[in-house]
């Protein structure tokens, strides 16, 4: 079947949510829909579900962090729609003060572990979720290493001290 | 999923002993660790953890310039690191609008299919070594050496490659490079076939490997599987054919795919894909006779470092070459997904930039870590020799399980 073109994807998307669900751009023709924690399971399994969109595979769950913005942490999924070979990218921004987020586990169980990940990184909360604990990092670590306050190198770290280099 | 009956813990009567798979277990083929509740020899539970290689790629990512973060994707699938680098180039090349030769796009399909090859010669190769049989895993061993060579020849190093650059390669082929790729493309069929008839009609392993750790196609989509393991369970899904790269469109090959999901399937699926690779391959040689013989890289000196001599003697290339080093030149404030098929299924690239000389935000879909996801919950009701087997035929890659 044809790539479902991103007018029509727009239309039926506008359709069902009217103003909940926003177009924030078609990068390189991905079409890139913003929505509230509210809606995103409802988006989610309306594209899932829908017998003409078929957006069945969940590719990607994962977070980014705009420290400067008002709601600094966003949920980023991707969803592909095997029989049509398309594809949408589905963006929720929350704040940093309540991260809390629906989990997609409901609907995927491959979200668990995407899910758990965006957890260990960024701190979102998944609410619902079978088993959030960090995947990557040690259990008992306390930040979110990929938030951007967190620096690269270790700042308790000394042996890159300059005075140890005569600087 | 299982025919098996799964028992529960909360028997009292049941006496469970606690198995610690890993992390260093031998048959576990990489830093896993898996506790699982035994009842005799048939698994009850089991609980995954990773993170024992984690190297923070990512964080790293958002430091470093887009071109020095080629090792770093060497070091995901380092079984097939050239598919990374190539996948992480070309995300580079579309975020740029950077449309390279034919010639490089040939190239670099030679190059990824022989990293292919690379990665189910071990795979399958291991699968037969759980089974017992060491000389299928020895014989093609060779050949996998023999592609090491190529891309010695290619670039000058073996496993963790740093092959691609942004527009195309860093050095040309030469003839012993082509001279290697020709006779390995002469030998391998004959050892592939010889693999073939030493297990796929065997007794034992046919027995140890049929109807095991079979998974149905709804499964595997739920889970978002990719690769050999989606389409061993009979669904058509691979990136190359579906939304082809690097010229993929120009080749004539079959996608595989299995009925039963089991590890025969995945066994047969990667095999069958070794054979659909040679044939890209030929064609992607046939075709690079037409091309101009001199092109390696498309024409961006923005991007594409000079070479080194070059630097020293001529005032433009020294002046590019202080560009992209000092990160002078903008590129786009854009976001963009690339995914190519890795050896172990869809291997996604989300890059977020800021306008900047390094990614604002890159994140990594690693088709190990989404696909070693169901070990546990697959394992119920298995009995451990079963799970072992099972672990082998997901080809799970600690690299890209941690990143």
């Amino acid at each position: 079947m044809a790539k479902i073109p991103n007018e029509q994807l727009i239309k039926a998307i506008a359709d069902k949510f009217d103003t909940s669900v926003t177009v924030i751009g078609e990068p390189y023709e991905l079409l890139t829909v913003e929505t509230g924690r509210e809606t995103i399971i409802d988006l989610l399994s309306f594209l899932k579900t829908d017998p003409e969109l078929k957006f069945t595979f969940l590719t990607d769950i994962t977070g980014i962090h705009y420290p400067e913005q008002e709601k600094p942490i966003g949920i980023i999924y991707h969803l592909h729609s095997l029989t049509t070979n398309t594809r949408i990218r589905i963006k929720v921004f929350l704040e940093d003060t309540d991260v809390h987020i629906p989990t997609a586990t409901v609907l995927w169980d491959g979200a668990n572990w995407m899910e758990r990940e965006t957890y260990d990184f960024f701190g979102v909360i998944f609410d619902g979720h079978p088993d959030l604990r960090r995947i990557l990092n040690v259990d008992d670590m306390t930040a979110f290493p990929m938030r951007k306050e967190f620096p690269l190198e270790d700042p308790n770290r000394v042996d890159k001290k300059d005075f140890y280099f005569g600087r | 999923m299982q025919n098996h009956p799964v028992y529960t813990d909360n028997d009292p009567q049941s006496e469970l002993s606690t198995l610690n798979l890993g992390p260093t277990h031998p048959a576990t083929h990489g830093v896993f660790q898996n506790v699982l509740q035994l009842d005799g020899e048939r698994i009850v539970s089991g609980v995954s953890t990773i993170g024992y290689i984690h190297r923070a790629f990512e964080k790293i990512a958002e430091h470093r310039p887009f071109y020095q973060i080629t090792p770093l994707t060497d070091r995901l699938n380092y079984c097939s690191s050239p598919i990374n680098n190539m996948g992480w180039h070309m995300t580079v090349e579309k975020l740029l609008n950077i449309q390279t030769p034919k010639r490089v796009d040939y190239l670099r399909v030679i190059v990824m299919e022989l990293a292919r090859i690379a990665d189910h010669i071990i795979c399958n190769g291991v699968l037969g070594v759980d089974t017992g049989a060491f000389t299928g895993f020895l014989y093609m061993m060779e050949h996998r050496e023999a592609i090491y060579e190529i891309y010695e020849e290619v670039c000058g190093s073996r496993l963790t490659t740093n092959i691609g650059r942004i527009g195309g390669f860093e050095r040309n082929f030469n003839s012993r490079a082509f001279d290697k790729l020709r006779a390995f493309l002469k030998n391998f069929p004959k050892t592939l076939k010889e693999f073939e008839s030493l297990f796929n009609r065997n007794r034992i392993f046919v027995d140890r490997t049929r109807d095991v750790a079979a998974v149905s196609a709804e499964t595997a989509l739920s889970y978002s599987w990719t690769g050999p393991l989606l389409r061993a369970a009979g669904v058509d899904y691979d990136v190359r054919a579906m939304n082809p790269y690097s010229s993929y469109e120009d080749f004539e090959f079959e996608v595989p795919v299995g009925d039963n999901g089991d590890v025969y399937s995945r066994f047969l699926v990667r095999n069958e894909e070794m054979w659909q690779s040679l044939r890209i391959i030929e064609q992607a040689l046939a075709k690079l006779d037409k091309e101009p013989s001199d092109i390696f890289h498309a024409d961006v000196p923005e991007f594409y470092l000079p070479p080194k001599e070059e630097v020293y003697n001529n005032m433009e290339a020294l002046i590019y070459h202080f560009k992209i080093v000092m990160g002078e030149i903008p590129t786009p404030t854009t976001e963009v997904y690339h995914s190519v098929e890795g050896a172990n299924g869809e291997l996604g690239f989300y890059l977020v930039n800021d306008g900047g000389r390094s990614p604002y935000r890159l994140h990594f879909r690693r088709p190990s870590f989404i696909n070693y996801q169901m070990y546990a919950p697959m394992s119920r009701g298995m009995l451990l020799s079963d799970a072992i087997i099972n672990m082998s035929s997901l080809n799970v890659i600690a690299g890209e399980l941690d990143a």
